[in-house]
Protein backbone atom coordinates (compact mmCIF):
# COMPACT_ATOMS: atom_id res chain seq x y z
CA UNK A 1 0.00 0.00 0.00
CA UNK A 2 2.19 2.97 -1.08
CA UNK A 3 1.53 6.30 0.57
CA UNK A 4 0.95 5.49 3.59
CA UNK A 5 2.33 7.86 6.22
CA UNK A 6 4.47 5.78 8.88
CA UNK A 7 5.06 8.33 11.19
CA UNK A 8 5.11 8.47 15.20
CA UNK A 9 1.48 9.38 15.77
CA UNK A 10 0.69 5.70 13.70
CA UNK A 11 2.88 3.91 16.00
CA UNK A 12 1.37 5.39 19.25
CA UNK A 13 -1.95 4.32 17.68
CA UNK A 14 -1.14 0.87 16.81
CA UNK A 15 0.88 0.46 20.25
CA UNK A 16 -2.05 1.82 21.73
CA UNK A 17 -4.03 -0.73 20.40
CA UNK A 18 -1.63 -3.71 21.00
CA UNK A 19 -1.17 -2.60 24.36
CA UNK A 20 2.01 -2.12 24.50
CA UNK A 21 4.24 1.28 25.85
CA UNK A 22 6.83 2.46 24.13
CA UNK A 23 9.29 4.06 25.31
CA UNK A 24 10.90 7.15 22.96
CA UNK A 25 14.15 5.15 22.44
CA UNK A 26 11.79 2.45 21.28
CA UNK A 27 9.92 4.67 18.78
CA UNK A 28 12.99 5.99 17.35
CA UNK A 29 14.82 2.97 16.86
CA UNK A 30 11.31 1.57 15.14
CA UNK A 31 10.12 4.01 12.73
CA UNK A 32 12.69 3.58 10.25
CA UNK A 33 12.50 0.35 10.23
CA UNK A 34 9.10 -0.12 10.12
CA UNK A 35 9.39 2.42 7.10
CA UNK A 36 11.60 0.21 5.64
CA UNK A 37 9.66 -3.25 5.85
CA UNK A 38 6.45 -1.83 4.94
CA UNK A 39 8.12 -0.25 1.90
CA UNK A 40 9.34 -3.59 0.68
CA UNK A 41 5.76 -5.10 2.21
CA UNK A 42 4.23 -2.98 -0.57
CA UNK A 43 6.10 -4.64 -3.85
CA UNK A 44 2.66 -7.19 -3.44
CA UNK A 45 0.85 -4.50 -4.69
CA UNK A 46 1.49 -4.85 -7.91
CA UNK A 47 0.87 -8.81 -8.04
CA UNK A 48 -2.50 -9.69 -9.71
CA UNK A 49 -5.08 -11.47 -7.62
CA UNK A 50 -8.16 -10.93 -9.35
CA UNK A 51 -10.73 -13.11 -8.62
CA UNK A 52 -8.45 -15.37 -6.26
CA UNK A 53 -9.78 -16.46 -2.64
CA UNK A 54 -7.52 -15.70 0.44
CA UNK A 55 -5.67 -19.27 1.85
CA UNK A 56 -6.48 -18.62 5.23
CA UNK A 57 -4.46 -22.42 5.68
CA UNK A 58 -2.04 -23.53 3.28
CA UNK A 59 -3.94 -26.78 2.90
CA UNK A 60 -7.34 -27.56 3.20
CA UNK A 61 -8.71 -28.01 6.14
CA UNK A 62 -12.69 -29.15 6.62
CA UNK A 63 -15.49 -28.36 9.52
CA UNK A 64 -14.19 -30.52 12.42
CA UNK A 65 -17.76 -31.15 14.45
CA UNK A 66 -17.95 -33.20 17.13
CA UNK A 67 -21.05 -34.22 19.64
CA UNK A 68 -21.71 -31.63 22.12
CA UNK A 69 -21.36 -33.37 25.22
CA UNK A 70 -19.77 -32.81 28.28
CA UNK A 71 -16.22 -34.55 28.47
CA UNK A 72 -13.49 -34.07 30.95
CA UNK A 73 -11.31 -31.26 30.55
CA UNK A 74 -8.93 -28.77 32.92
CA UNK A 75 -9.97 -28.68 36.05
CA UNK A 76 -10.18 -25.75 37.95
CA UNK A 77 -7.20 -26.22 40.27
CA UNK A 78 -5.34 -26.66 36.99
CA UNK A 79 -6.26 -23.69 35.14
CA UNK A 80 -5.71 -21.78 38.22
CA UNK A 81 -2.00 -23.36 39.04
CA UNK A 82 -0.47 -20.63 37.01
CA UNK A 83 -1.82 -17.67 38.60
CA UNK A 84 -0.61 -15.20 41.15
CA UNK A 85 -3.97 -13.58 41.12
CA UNK A 86 -7.14 -15.80 42.38
CA UNK A 87 -9.52 -15.67 44.39
CA UNK A 88 -12.26 -18.38 45.32
CA UNK A 89 -11.72 -20.24 42.55
CA UNK A 90 -11.75 -17.34 40.38
CA UNK A 91 -9.05 -15.56 38.24
CA UNK A 92 -8.81 -12.01 39.83
CA UNK A 93 -8.31 -9.52 37.19
CA UNK A 94 -7.11 -5.62 37.50
CA UNK A 95 -10.43 -3.47 37.69
CA UNK A 96 -12.36 -2.93 34.63
CA UNK A 97 -14.12 -0.01 34.79
CA UNK B 1 21.28 -45.64 15.58
CA UNK B 2 18.16 -45.86 17.82
CA UNK B 3 16.96 -49.09 16.62
CA UNK B 4 20.16 -50.81 17.69
CA UNK B 5 20.35 -48.60 21.31
CA UNK B 6 16.63 -49.54 22.18
CA UNK B 7 17.45 -53.22 21.92
CA UNK B 8 20.60 -52.53 24.02
CA UNK B 9 18.37 -50.73 26.79
CA UNK B 10 15.51 -53.37 26.22
CA UNK B 11 18.26 -56.55 26.55
CA UNK B 12 19.87 -54.37 29.70
CA UNK B 13 22.49 -54.02 28.23
CA UNK B 14 22.79 -50.37 28.54
CA UNK B 15 21.60 -49.37 31.90
CA UNK B 16 19.00 -46.81 31.60
CA UNK B 17 19.53 -45.15 34.54
CA UNK B 18 23.20 -44.83 34.26
CA UNK B 19 22.92 -43.84 30.72
CA UNK B 20 20.05 -40.86 31.34
CA UNK B 21 22.84 -39.65 34.07
CA UNK B 22 25.46 -39.67 31.72
CA UNK B 23 23.56 -37.69 29.17
CA UNK B 24 22.23 -35.26 31.43
CA UNK B 25 26.16 -34.32 32.46
CA UNK B 26 27.04 -34.10 29.23
CA UNK B 27 24.33 -31.44 28.69
CA UNK B 28 25.04 -29.62 31.31
CA UNK B 29 28.84 -29.36 30.34
CA UNK B 30 27.82 -28.39 26.79
CA UNK B 31 25.12 -25.72 28.21
CA UNK B 32 27.81 -24.28 29.89
CA UNK B 33 29.46 -23.31 26.69
CA UNK B 34 26.86 -23.58 24.32
CA UNK B 35 23.85 -22.30 25.98
CA UNK B 36 21.50 -25.24 24.10
CA UNK B 37 19.10 -25.31 26.82
CA UNK B 38 16.79 -23.02 28.49
CA UNK B 39 16.02 -25.77 31.11
CA UNK B 40 16.98 -29.17 31.53
CA UNK B 41 15.05 -31.72 33.21
CA UNK B 42 16.33 -33.69 35.43
CA UNK B 43 14.41 -34.42 38.03
CA UNK B 44 11.87 -35.68 35.10
CA UNK B 45 14.27 -37.57 32.40
CA UNK B 46 15.34 -39.21 35.53
CA UNK B 47 12.17 -39.98 36.52
CA UNK B 48 11.09 -41.72 33.54
CA UNK B 49 14.51 -43.34 33.51
CA UNK B 50 13.73 -45.29 36.63
CA UNK B 51 10.37 -46.08 35.53
CA UNK B 52 12.05 -47.61 31.78
CA UNK B 53 14.38 -49.54 34.02
CA UNK B 54 11.46 -52.05 35.42
CA UNK B 55 10.20 -52.12 32.39
CA UNK B 56 11.79 -51.58 28.88
CA UNK B 57 9.85 -50.57 26.27
CA UNK B 58 8.59 -48.44 23.51
CA UNK B 59 10.33 -47.51 19.77
CA UNK B 60 11.81 -44.77 21.87
CA UNK B 61 13.02 -46.61 24.79
CA UNK B 62 15.81 -44.79 27.00
CA UNK B 63 15.86 -42.24 23.96
CA UNK B 64 16.82 -38.42 24.80
CA UNK B 65 14.80 -36.19 23.45
CA UNK B 66 15.26 -32.58 23.58
CA UNK B 67 11.95 -30.19 22.94
CA UNK B 68 11.66 -26.50 21.61
CA UNK B 69 11.18 -24.50 24.27
CA UNK B 70 8.00 -23.12 22.38
CA UNK B 71 6.59 -26.97 22.99
CA UNK B 72 4.89 -27.95 26.63
CA UNK B 73 6.22 -30.10 28.78
CA UNK B 74 3.78 -31.07 31.49
CA UNK B 75 5.82 -29.98 34.79
CA UNK B 76 8.76 -28.61 33.36
CA UNK B 77 8.97 -24.51 32.58
CA UNK B 78 7.73 -23.74 29.41
CA UNK B 79 8.59 -20.17 28.06
CA UNK B 80 9.01 -20.25 24.40
CA UNK B 81 12.34 -18.06 25.11
CA UNK B 82 10.28 -15.48 26.21
CA UNK B 83 10.63 -13.29 30.05
CA UNK B 84 6.82 -13.12 29.96
CA UNK B 85 6.17 -16.87 30.65
CA UNK B 86 9.15 -17.24 33.17
CA UNK B 87 7.27 -19.52 35.47
CA UNK B 88 4.78 -21.03 33.78
CA UNK B 89 4.54 -24.87 34.72
CA UNK B 90 2.12 -26.41 32.29
CA UNK B 91 -0.26 -29.03 33.37
CA UNK B 92 -0.03 -31.47 30.06
CA UNK B 93 2.27 -32.61 27.55
CA UNK B 94 1.90 -31.29 24.20
CA UNK B 95 0.47 -34.21 22.19
CA UNK B 96 4.33 -34.66 20.09
CA UNK B 97 5.64 -34.76 22.83
CA UNK B 98 3.19 -37.52 24.74
CA UNK B 99 3.44 -39.85 22.26
CA UNK B 100 7.30 -39.94 22.21
CA UNK B 101 6.89 -40.47 25.97
CA UNK B 102 4.50 -43.10 25.20
CA UNK B 103 7.12 -44.80 23.18
CA UNK B 104 9.75 -44.90 26.09
CA UNK B 105 11.29 -41.59 25.09
CA UNK B 106 13.45 -39.90 28.11
CA UNK B 107 12.65 -35.77 27.69
CA UNK B 108 16.08 -34.17 28.55
CA UNK B 109 15.24 -30.51 28.48
CA UNK B 110 13.97 -27.15 26.74
CA UNK B 111 15.93 -25.62 23.54
CA UNK B 112 17.11 -22.04 23.53
CA UNK B 113 15.26 -20.25 20.69
CA UNK B 114 14.42 -16.56 19.93
CA UNK B 115 11.92 -15.21 21.81
CA UNK B 116 8.49 -16.77 20.11
CA UNK B 117 10.22 -17.91 17.12
CA UNK B 118 10.63 -14.31 15.94
CA UNK B 119 14.07 -14.70 14.13
CA UNK B 120 16.59 -16.77 11.77
CA UNK B 121 19.87 -16.60 14.13
CA UNK B 122 18.54 -17.06 18.04
CA UNK B 123 20.05 -13.56 18.30
CA UNK B 124 16.42 -12.71 19.18
CA UNK B 125 16.01 -14.37 22.35
CA UNK B 126 13.86 -13.33 25.43
CA UNK B 127 15.06 -10.54 27.53
CA UNK B 128 17.69 -12.72 30.24
CA UNK B 129 18.11 -15.42 28.00
CA UNK B 130 21.10 -16.54 26.35
CA UNK B 131 21.99 -16.69 22.54
CA UNK B 132 22.98 -20.33 21.37
CA UNK B 133 26.27 -20.66 19.75
CA UNK B 134 27.10 -22.57 16.51
CA UNK B 135 29.10 -26.06 17.22
CA UNK B 136 31.54 -25.61 14.68
CA UNK B 137 32.58 -21.58 15.64
CA UNK B 138 31.38 -20.05 18.84
CA UNK B 139 31.18 -16.71 17.40
CA UNK B 140 29.21 -18.04 14.73
CA UNK B 141 25.03 -18.08 15.13
CA UNK B 142 23.26 -21.33 14.96
CA UNK B 143 20.46 -20.37 12.83
CA UNK B 144 16.90 -19.70 13.95
CA UNK B 145 14.72 -20.16 15.27
CA UNK B 146 14.96 -23.39 16.20
CA UNK B 147 18.57 -22.96 17.13
CA UNK B 148 19.09 -24.90 20.45
CA UNK B 149 17.74 -27.81 19.29
CA UNK B 150 20.26 -27.26 16.05
CA UNK B 151 23.56 -27.35 17.90
CA UNK B 152 22.68 -30.11 21.16
CA UNK B 153 21.41 -32.32 17.55
CA UNK B 154 24.91 -31.48 16.35
CA UNK B 155 26.91 -31.96 19.34
CA UNK B 156 25.08 -34.73 21.43
CA UNK B 157 27.25 -37.71 21.85
CA UNK B 158 24.66 -40.30 22.30
CA UNK B 159 21.37 -41.27 19.92
CA UNK B 160 19.04 -38.50 20.48
CA UNK B 161 16.19 -36.05 18.16
CA UNK B 162 15.28 -32.85 18.88
CA UNK B 163 11.22 -31.96 18.38
CA UNK B 164 11.76 -28.33 16.64
CA UNK B 165 8.94 -25.81 14.98
CA UNK B 166 9.09 -24.49 12.23
CA UNK B 167 7.31 -21.42 10.92
CA UNK B 168 9.23 -19.65 8.79
CA UNK B 169 12.00 -21.94 7.96
CA UNK B 170 12.57 -22.60 11.89
CA UNK B 171 13.72 -26.25 11.37
CA UNK B 172 15.88 -26.18 8.29
CA UNK B 173 17.43 -22.95 9.06
CA UNK B 174 19.20 -24.11 12.32
CA UNK B 175 19.93 -27.25 10.66
CA UNK B 176 21.74 -26.19 7.78
CA UNK B 177 23.97 -23.66 10.00
CA UNK B 178 24.61 -26.75 12.45
CA UNK B 179 25.21 -29.73 10.00
CA UNK B 180 22.24 -31.97 10.85
CA UNK B 181 19.13 -33.27 9.09
CA UNK B 182 15.72 -31.40 9.74
CA UNK B 183 12.24 -32.38 8.90
CA UNK B 184 9.53 -29.53 8.66
CA UNK B 185 6.44 -32.11 7.87
CA UNK B 186 3.28 -30.96 5.89
CA UNK B 187 1.25 -28.77 7.50
CA UNK B 188 -1.23 -29.88 9.66
CA UNK B 189 0.88 -33.86 9.38
CA UNK B 190 1.81 -33.21 13.49
CA UNK B 191 -0.85 -32.00 15.99
CA UNK B 192 0.10 -28.53 17.03
CA UNK B 193 -1.73 -29.43 20.62
CA UNK B 194 0.74 -27.60 23.48
CA UNK B 195 2.71 -25.74 21.02
CA UNK B 196 2.37 -21.68 22.06
CA UNK B 197 1.26 -20.52 18.73
CA UNK B 198 3.16 -18.12 16.50
CA UNK B 199 1.29 -18.08 13.59
CA UNK B 200 -1.08 -20.66 13.52
CA UNK B 201 -1.64 -21.25 9.83
CA UNK B 202 2.01 -21.94 9.29
CA UNK B 203 3.15 -23.53 12.55
CA UNK B 204 4.62 -27.10 12.41
CA UNK B 205 6.65 -29.19 15.12
CA UNK B 206 9.17 -32.16 13.05
CA UNK B 207 12.25 -33.55 14.20
CA UNK B 208 16.06 -32.80 13.81
CA UNK B 209 19.05 -34.93 14.21
CA UNK B 210 22.63 -36.50 12.83
CA UNK B 211 20.64 -39.15 11.55
CA UNK B 212 17.81 -39.09 9.10
CA UNK B 213 16.37 -42.38 10.05
CA UNK B 214 15.83 -41.51 13.65
CA UNK B 215 14.41 -38.56 12.61
CA UNK B 216 11.67 -40.10 10.15
CA UNK B 217 11.13 -42.61 13.06
CA UNK B 218 10.32 -40.40 16.01
CA UNK B 219 8.26 -38.06 12.80
CA UNK B 220 6.67 -41.41 12.01
CA UNK B 221 5.55 -41.48 16.05
CA UNK B 222 4.36 -38.02 16.36
CA UNK B 223 2.19 -37.62 13.18
CA UNK B 224 -1.45 -38.23 13.07
CA UNK B 225 -4.39 -36.41 14.21
CA UNK B 226 -5.89 -35.26 17.33
CA UNK B 227 -9.57 -34.87 18.13
CA UNK B 228 -7.95 -32.00 20.18
CA UNK B 229 -6.78 -29.79 17.51
CA UNK B 230 -9.18 -29.52 14.63
CA UNK B 231 -6.24 -28.53 11.58
CA UNK B 232 -4.34 -31.52 12.27
CA UNK B 233 -5.01 -33.77 9.21
CA UNK B 234 -7.21 -37.11 9.78
CA UNK B 235 -4.55 -38.95 6.65
CA UNK B 236 -2.66 -42.41 7.38
CA UNK B 237 0.67 -41.90 9.02
CA UNK B 238 3.55 -44.06 6.64
CA UNK B 239 6.23 -45.65 8.31
CA UNK B 240 8.77 -43.02 7.17
CA UNK B 241 11.74 -44.76 8.86
CA UNK B 242 11.82 -47.60 6.51
CA UNK B 243 11.66 -45.15 3.18
CA UNK B 244 15.62 -44.11 4.66
CA UNK B 245 18.01 -45.79 1.93
CA UNK B 246 15.27 -46.50 -0.50
CA UNK B 247 17.37 -44.66 -3.17
CA UNK B 248 16.10 -42.45 -5.67
CA UNK B 249 16.44 -43.87 -8.94
CA UNK B 250 13.70 -42.64 -11.19
CA UNK B 251 12.91 -39.72 -9.08
CA UNK B 252 12.53 -36.56 -10.93
CA UNK B 253 14.00 -33.13 -9.16
CA UNK B 254 13.18 -29.90 -9.58
CA UNK B 255 16.17 -27.56 -9.29
CA UNK B 256 14.76 -23.86 -8.28
CA UNK B 257 16.85 -21.45 -10.55
CA UNK B 258 15.85 -18.23 -9.15
CA UNK B 259 17.22 -19.55 -5.79
CA UNK B 260 20.93 -19.81 -6.90
CA UNK B 261 20.66 -15.74 -8.26
CA UNK B 262 22.79 -13.09 -6.81
CA UNK B 263 23.36 -13.00 -3.44
CA UNK B 264 24.65 -16.96 -3.03
CA UNK B 265 27.12 -17.22 -1.14
CA UNK B 266 29.63 -19.06 -3.62
CA UNK B 267 30.83 -21.94 -1.54
CA UNK B 268 27.13 -22.86 -0.85
CA UNK B 269 26.54 -22.78 -4.59
CA UNK B 270 29.13 -25.26 -5.24
CA UNK B 271 28.13 -27.73 -2.25
CA UNK B 272 24.18 -27.70 -2.92
CA UNK B 273 24.96 -28.56 -6.46
CA UNK B 274 27.68 -30.88 -5.81
CA UNK B 275 23.99 -32.21 -3.90
CA UNK B 276 22.08 -32.42 -6.75
CA UNK B 277 25.14 -34.25 -8.62
CA UNK B 278 25.28 -36.81 -5.98
CA UNK B 279 21.41 -37.38 -6.30
CA UNK B 280 21.69 -37.54 -10.55
CA UNK B 281 24.68 -40.20 -10.05
CA UNK B 282 22.21 -42.31 -7.44
CA UNK B 283 19.83 -42.30 -10.22
CA UNK B 284 17.64 -39.15 -10.03
CA UNK B 285 16.85 -36.77 -12.91
CA UNK B 286 16.72 -33.17 -12.58
CA UNK B 287 15.79 -30.12 -14.55
CA UNK B 288 15.62 -26.46 -13.89
CA UNK B 289 12.52 -24.96 -12.87
CA UNK B 290 11.41 -21.46 -11.99
CA UNK B 291 9.38 -20.05 -8.80
CA UNK B 292 9.18 -16.52 -9.96
CA UNK B 293 6.19 -15.05 -7.86
CA UNK B 294 7.07 -17.22 -4.40
CA UNK B 295 11.12 -16.14 -4.85
CA UNK B 296 9.86 -12.35 -4.91
CA UNK B 297 6.61 -11.78 -3.35
CA UNK B 298 7.00 -14.78 -0.24
CA UNK B 299 9.34 -12.52 2.29
CA UNK B 300 6.76 -10.00 2.32
CA UNK B 301 3.74 -11.91 2.35
CA UNK B 302 5.26 -14.26 4.81
CA UNK B 303 6.31 -11.60 6.97
CA UNK B 304 2.74 -9.94 6.35
CA UNK B 305 0.79 -12.97 7.72
CA UNK B 306 3.48 -14.78 10.39
CA UNK B 307 3.35 -11.24 12.13
CA UNK B 308 -0.77 -10.25 11.79
CA UNK B 309 -1.11 -14.00 13.11
CA UNK B 310 1.47 -13.39 16.28
CA UNK B 311 0.17 -9.88 17.16
CA UNK B 312 -3.26 -11.67 17.70
CA UNK B 313 -1.76 -14.81 19.77
CA UNK B 314 0.23 -13.03 21.55
CA UNK B 315 -2.82 -10.92 23.07
CA UNK B 316 -2.95 -13.71 25.50
CA UNK B 317 -0.32 -12.71 27.64
CA UNK B 318 -0.54 -9.51 29.62
CA UNK B 319 0.18 -11.05 33.32
CA UNK B 320 -3.42 -12.58 34.04
CA UNK B 321 -3.19 -16.64 33.95
CA UNK B 322 0.62 -17.51 33.62
CA UNK B 323 3.61 -16.48 33.41
CA UNK B 324 5.31 -12.91 34.58
CA UNK B 325 2.55 -11.40 36.73
CA UNK B 326 2.62 -7.67 38.41
CA UNK B 327 1.17 -6.29 41.64
CA UNK B 328 -2.35 -5.79 40.55
CA UNK B 329 -3.08 -1.92 39.68
CA UNK B 330 -4.77 0.43 37.89
CA UNK B 331 -7.38 -0.89 35.18
CA UNK B 332 -7.44 -3.33 32.69
CA UNK B 333 -5.41 -1.37 30.27
CA UNK B 334 -3.29 0.07 32.47
CA UNK B 335 -2.05 -3.26 33.74
CA UNK B 336 -1.71 -5.44 30.66
CA UNK B 337 0.10 -2.93 28.73
CA UNK B 338 2.61 -3.04 32.01
CA UNK B 339 3.08 -6.56 31.70
CA UNK B 340 3.47 -6.60 28.18
CA UNK B 341 5.97 -3.05 27.96
CA UNK B 342 8.11 -4.90 30.80
CA UNK B 343 8.54 -8.53 29.79
CA UNK B 344 8.15 -8.96 25.31
CA UNK B 345 11.47 -8.31 23.95
CA UNK B 346 12.02 -5.69 21.82
CA UNK B 347 11.77 -7.95 18.81
CA UNK B 348 7.87 -9.38 19.79
CA UNK B 349 7.08 -5.72 20.21
CA UNK B 350 8.28 -4.91 16.54
CA UNK B 351 6.21 -8.02 15.53
CA UNK B 352 3.09 -7.21 17.43
CA UNK B 353 3.26 -3.61 15.70
CA UNK B 354 3.92 -4.56 12.78
CA UNK B 355 0.74 -7.60 12.66
CA UNK B 356 -1.30 -5.36 14.83
CA UNK B 357 -1.13 -2.49 12.12
CA UNK B 358 -1.55 -4.69 9.03
CA UNK B 359 -4.64 -5.91 10.74
CA UNK B 360 -6.10 -2.59 11.24
CA UNK B 361 -9.85 -0.88 10.13
CA UNK B 362 -8.25 0.59 6.44
CA UNK B 363 -4.56 -1.20 6.06
CA UNK B 364 -6.43 -4.78 6.38
CA UNK B 365 -7.02 -5.28 2.87
CA UNK B 366 -4.26 -3.95 1.06
CA UNK B 367 -1.59 -5.92 3.37
CA UNK B 368 -2.98 -8.68 5.66
CA UNK B 369 -5.55 -9.37 2.59
CA UNK B 370 -3.91 -9.24 -0.17
CA UNK B 371 -0.77 -11.44 1.30
CA UNK B 372 -3.42 -13.97 1.84
CA UNK B 373 -4.60 -13.75 -1.93
CA UNK B 374 -0.95 -14.22 -3.25
CA UNK B 375 -0.22 -16.60 -1.04
CA UNK B 376 -2.80 -18.57 -2.87
CA UNK B 377 -0.78 -17.73 -5.63
CA UNK B 378 2.07 -19.02 -4.13
CA UNK B 379 1.00 -22.48 -3.31
CA UNK B 380 -0.80 -23.18 -6.96
CA UNK B 381 2.70 -22.26 -8.39
CA UNK B 382 4.15 -25.01 -6.35
CA UNK B 383 1.60 -27.43 -6.89
CA UNK B 384 1.95 -27.15 -10.59
CA UNK B 385 5.74 -27.91 -10.33
CA UNK B 386 4.60 -30.99 -8.47
CA UNK B 387 2.84 -32.18 -11.29
CA UNK B 388 5.96 -32.53 -12.55
CA UNK B 389 8.60 -33.15 -10.17
CA UNK B 390 9.23 -35.53 -7.45
CA UNK B 391 11.07 -33.19 -5.47
CA UNK B 392 12.34 -29.36 -5.50
CA UNK B 393 16.02 -28.43 -4.39
CA UNK B 394 17.35 -25.25 -3.47
CA UNK B 395 19.80 -24.30 -0.78
CA UNK B 396 18.38 -24.28 2.43
CA UNK B 397 19.84 -20.39 3.63
CA UNK B 398 21.77 -18.20 0.58
CA UNK B 399 25.05 -18.04 3.13
CA UNK B 400 27.19 -19.67 5.78
CA UNK B 401 26.69 -19.12 9.18
CA UNK B 402 27.50 -15.61 9.64
CA UNK B 403 28.98 -14.44 12.88
CA UNK B 404 27.33 -12.25 15.46
CA UNK B 405 29.73 -8.93 14.65
CA UNK B 406 27.67 -9.43 10.98
CA UNK B 407 24.22 -10.29 12.00
CA UNK B 408 24.90 -6.72 14.52
CA UNK B 409 25.55 -4.74 11.11
CA UNK B 410 22.06 -5.97 9.30
CA UNK B 411 19.49 -3.78 9.07
CA UNK B 412 15.64 -5.57 10.02
CA UNK B 413 14.72 -5.99 6.36
CA UNK B 414 18.51 -7.42 5.58
CA UNK B 415 18.03 -9.42 9.20
CA UNK B 416 14.57 -11.10 7.81
CA UNK B 417 15.79 -12.27 4.62
CA UNK B 418 17.95 -14.63 5.80
CA UNK B 419 14.07 -16.48 5.42
CA UNK B 420 14.21 -15.61 1.71
CA UNK B 421 14.81 -19.27 0.69
CA UNK B 422 12.65 -21.21 3.22
CA UNK B 423 9.75 -19.28 3.35
CA UNK B 424 8.30 -20.39 0.20
CA UNK B 425 7.44 -24.09 1.64
CA UNK B 426 6.46 -22.74 5.10
CA UNK B 427 3.77 -20.46 3.53
CA UNK B 428 2.41 -23.54 0.93
CA UNK B 429 2.75 -25.63 3.93
CA UNK B 430 4.74 -28.31 2.02
CA UNK B 431 7.14 -30.73 3.54
CA UNK B 432 10.72 -29.98 3.40
CA UNK B 433 14.19 -31.62 4.83
CA UNK B 434 17.62 -29.71 5.53
CA UNK B 435 20.39 -32.23 3.99
CA UNK B 436 24.15 -31.75 5.44
CA UNK B 437 25.82 -31.54 2.05
CA UNK B 438 29.40 -30.79 2.79
CA UNK B 439 31.55 -27.91 4.71
CA UNK B 440 33.19 -24.69 3.76
CA UNK B 441 36.63 -23.66 5.61
CA UNK B 442 36.13 -20.06 6.71
CA UNK B 443 38.44 -18.36 9.47
CA UNK B 444 40.33 -21.87 10.11
CA UNK B 445 37.07 -23.41 11.04
CA UNK B 446 34.60 -25.83 8.73
CA UNK B 447 31.57 -24.47 8.72
CA UNK B 448 28.08 -26.95 7.38
CA UNK B 449 25.84 -25.64 3.88
CA UNK B 450 22.75 -27.33 3.46
CA UNK B 451 20.70 -28.24 0.95
CA UNK B 452 16.80 -28.06 1.30
CA UNK B 453 14.67 -30.61 -0.58
CA UNK B 454 11.06 -30.08 -0.94
CA UNK B 455 7.76 -32.63 -1.46
CA UNK B 456 4.87 -31.81 -2.19
CA UNK B 457 1.89 -32.16 1.04
CA UNK B 458 2.34 -35.44 2.32
CA UNK B 459 5.21 -36.97 0.71
CA UNK B 460 7.41 -36.67 3.56
CA UNK B 461 8.30 -40.48 1.99
CA UNK B 462 10.50 -39.00 -0.77
CA UNK B 463 12.18 -36.33 1.35
CA UNK B 464 13.55 -39.58 3.68
CA UNK B 465 14.36 -41.18 0.71
CA UNK B 466 16.19 -38.85 -0.94
CA UNK B 467 17.82 -37.35 2.53
CA UNK B 468 19.31 -40.41 3.55
CA UNK B 469 21.40 -40.66 0.15
CA UNK B 470 23.49 -38.76 1.87
CA UNK B 471 24.04 -40.88 5.35
CA UNK B 472 21.33 -42.46 7.17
Amino acid sequence: MKGVKVDRNLILRVADNAKLSLTDKEIDEFLPQLKEVLEFFSSIDEVDTKGIEPSTQPVEIRNVLREDVVKPSLSQDDALANTEHKKDGYFKGPRAV
Amino acid sequence: MIKEFTEKIKSREIDVVQHTRKVLNEIKTLNKEYNYFNTISEELALEQAEKLRSNPKGRLAGVPISVKDCIVVKGVESTAGSRILKGYNPVFNATAVARCIDEGAIIIGKTSQDEFGFGGFSTNVGLDYKVPLNPFDKERATGGSSGGSGGISQKASFPHVSLGESTGGSIVNPASFCGVFGLCPTYGRVSRYGLMDYANSLDKIGPMSKSIEDAALVLEIISGSTSRESTSLNKPVENYSSFAGKGVKGMKIGVIKDAFAEGLDDAVRKKVWDGIKKLESEGAKYEEVSLPLTIKYGLSVYYIIATSEASTNLAKYCGMRYGKHEKLEGSFNEYFTKVRSKHFGKEAKRRIILGTFARMAGFRDAYYIKAMKVRTRIINEYKSLFKKYDLLVSPTVAILPPRFDEINKLSLLQNYMVDTLTVGPNLAGLPHLNVPVGFEKKGGKQLPVGMMLIGDHLQEAKLIQAGSVFGR
